[in-house]
């Protein structure tokens, strides 16, 4: 549904999107994970055919972007980071008015701006001035204008920022639901978020392409090694001699844990394997007390500060993992 | 077509739901009023005078003051609208961009010259709403006015008051296309208005090549033959191409927003 090639914009000698490529195919959520000025918008933008690229070309529905400009705009529905509202209108007045500027059939339109109503949960607020609105309703008037028109592909910038918990949640559910029917991309710096909403995450860092996959397979993929947490009452020398000494176990980190005699034990070993049992045996076969003993894996969160703390992290990598 | 009357109807929704129009409105009809209560009371004087030194003298006078006071209406009018247009324009493109939806806009499947045409009409609409009033001026002196009204006068005037309007909204409109700021726009649009009026009255009483070709580029000067009730082609051209112009500058300006950091 959404092809981009090399795509690449710079303003002046200062690069914003740095030859990034990759496609979203029909009914996929894709987030575009990365941090403030990573280049999320600017992309965005490019695909809305609100700006031009430098070089590269992005293709929605089989149409160029900016070739075919006029078709594409009738395929996308856009939510700008912040939502592009007139006060002064009411709700439906105003997704009345999208709707025709995106082209709907004057006899269609009344249908489709209740169900973008109906979608957005805005039904009961329809004559209310837009001025008038929470911060998380005017969110979801942003997210019907998006859709009233009914287009194949969503894009949604940032569409959750500035709300408090309840309207987050509310908002993620919307979009959820609004998968399979359109194909959509939303930009996020929350990385949950991306893990929750998203069937496949673009790492985007400094205009270029960290990483692309599933939140799970990047999980694994970067996750290199395993890693078994424990806690244990003992001897430390005891204990990493204990440890050590298990087959597959490639570095063991102890530590005493405050305010108790109890350590901390971080094992790790190379990915693919599960130690738990013999890590356990091992210990309580040294007459060590165990007290817990689980397995943990590299959150998202991890990952993305390595992908994009960059050289800093490749060098860190080096020593840490593997 | 459909895209331009789309635009054309939210801007004309949204003129009338904000306090700025209705104050320029009344503004222009206050000072409108008062002009035209000030012309006309001169002129009435004027001619009493007139008649009872013909009297006197035992000549007939030939004061047509229904006449005079149109045309020195219309000189008045086409003045303070140089200077109340901008308040209508500075928001037409400024306002949009602030609240970022420019981007609602440039993202929709319309082209930049059915946006630009939606909202040029909608301005020109307002400023006919708010010339219409002084017609009742007209029609209250036609009730009492002897000799009786120059209709064809009128008409001409009201002719090249809305062809220069629509010229000042085309140029404010394009510099309200220019920032993002409704305060920098009404500015410029005032201090380019108040040039070209200056050009017109600094040019008006001298007679070299230069002040011809000022007063030729003067909009205001294509005025004087409407309020005398001479409609010439030649102004009528020099208008509408005007405005053809501004409005083709503001299609650009929001072409090149692509091409500008955003």
């Amino acid at each position: 549904m959404i092809e981009v090639d090399h795509l690449t914009k710079s303003y002046g000698k200062n690069v914003a999107v740095n030859d990034i490529s990759f496609t979203v195919s029909k009914g996929e959520i894709l987030g575009f994970l990365g941090p403030n000025g990573a280049g999320k918008t600017t992309t965005m933008r490019i695909l809305t055919g609100y700006l031009p690229a430098t070089t590269g070309s992005a293709r929605i529905a089989g149409y160029d972007v900016f070739e075919q400009s006029m078709e594409v705009r009738r395929r996308i529905g856009y939510l700008p980071e912040s939502p592009p509202l007139y006060p002064e209108m009411n709700v439906q007045a105003y997704l009345e008015f999208v709707a025709r500027i995106k082209g709907v059939a004057g006899a269609d339109i009344p249908n489709r701006v209740d169900r973008a109503m109906e979608m957005a949960t805005l039904k009961d607020r329809r004559d209310e001035l837009i001025k008038r609105l929470s911060r998380g309703y005017k969110q979801r008037v942003g997210i019907a204008q998006a859709i009233v028109h009914n287009p194949d592909v969503v894009i949604l910038d940032e569409p959750t920022v500035g709300l408090d918990p309840k309207q987050i949640i509310e908002v993620r559910k919307l979009i959820k639901g609004l998968a399979g029917e359109h194909t959509i991309i939303l930009s996020t710096h929350i990385l949950p978020e991306a893990s929750q909403t998203c069937d496949r995450v673009v790492i985007i860092n400094r205009g270029r392409i960290a990483a692309v996959d599933t939140p799970e397979n990047l999980t694994t993929q970067l996750k290199g090694s395993e890693r078994v947490q424990m806690e244990v009452r003992g001897e430390e020398e005891t204990l990493r001699e204990a440890l050590e000494q298990v087959d597959g176990v490639t570095k063991v980190d102890i530590e005493p844990i405050e305010s108790s005699d109890h350590l901390k034990a971080i094992v790790e070993s190379e990915s693919g394997t599960d130690l738990r049992g013999k890590l356990a045996a091992a210990t309580i076969g040294k007459g060590l007390e165990l007290f817990e003993l689980k397995a943990v894996s590299l959150s998202l969160e991890d990952i993305f500060l390595q992908l994009t703390t960059e050289e800093t992290a490749q060098a860190q990598e080096a020593t840490v993992s593997v | 077509m459909k895209g331009i009357i789309a635009v054309y109807r939210r801007e004309m929704g949204s003129y009338f739901v904000s306090p700025i129009a209705y104050i320029v409105i009344g503004l222009f009809l206050l000072v409108c009023g008062w002009f035209f209560y000030r012309i006309l009371t001169f002129f009435i004087a004027q001619s009493v005078t007139a008649q009872m030194r013909a009297m006197q003298m035992g000549a007939p006078p030939a004061m047509d003051v229904p006449g005079l006071v149109i045309q020195n209406f219309f000189g008045i009018v086409s003045t303070i609208i140089l200077f109340l247009l901008p308040m209508l324009t500075m928001g037409i493109y400024a306002e949009e961009r602030k609240r970022g939806t420019m981007e609602l806009l440039m993202t929709s499947p319309l082209t930049e010259l059915q946006i630009v045409l939606g909202k040029f009409f909608a301005a020109l609409t307002l400023f006919l709403v708010m010339l219409a009033p002084t017609l009742i001026y007209q029609i209250i002196m036609s009730a009492y006015a002897e000799p009786s009204i120059p209709w064809a006068v009128l008409w001409s005037g009201y002719l090249g008051l809305v062809l220069l309007g629509s010229v000042l909204v085309a140029l404010g409109s394009f510099i309200s296309s220019l920032t993002e700021s409704q305060i920098i726009a009404g500015v410029a649009t005032f201090a380019v208005f108040l040039l070209l009026w200056v050009l017109d009255f600094g040019a008006r009483d001298s007679s070299s090549t230069w002040s011809d070709i000022v007063q030729y580029l003067s909009i205001l000067r294509h005025y004087d033959d409407f309020s005398r009730g001479v409609i010439d082609t030649a102004n009528v051209i020099f208008y509408v191409s005007l405005a053809a112009v501004g409005v083709f500058l503001t299609q650009r300006s929001l072409d090149s927003m692509r091409w500008r950091r955003a």
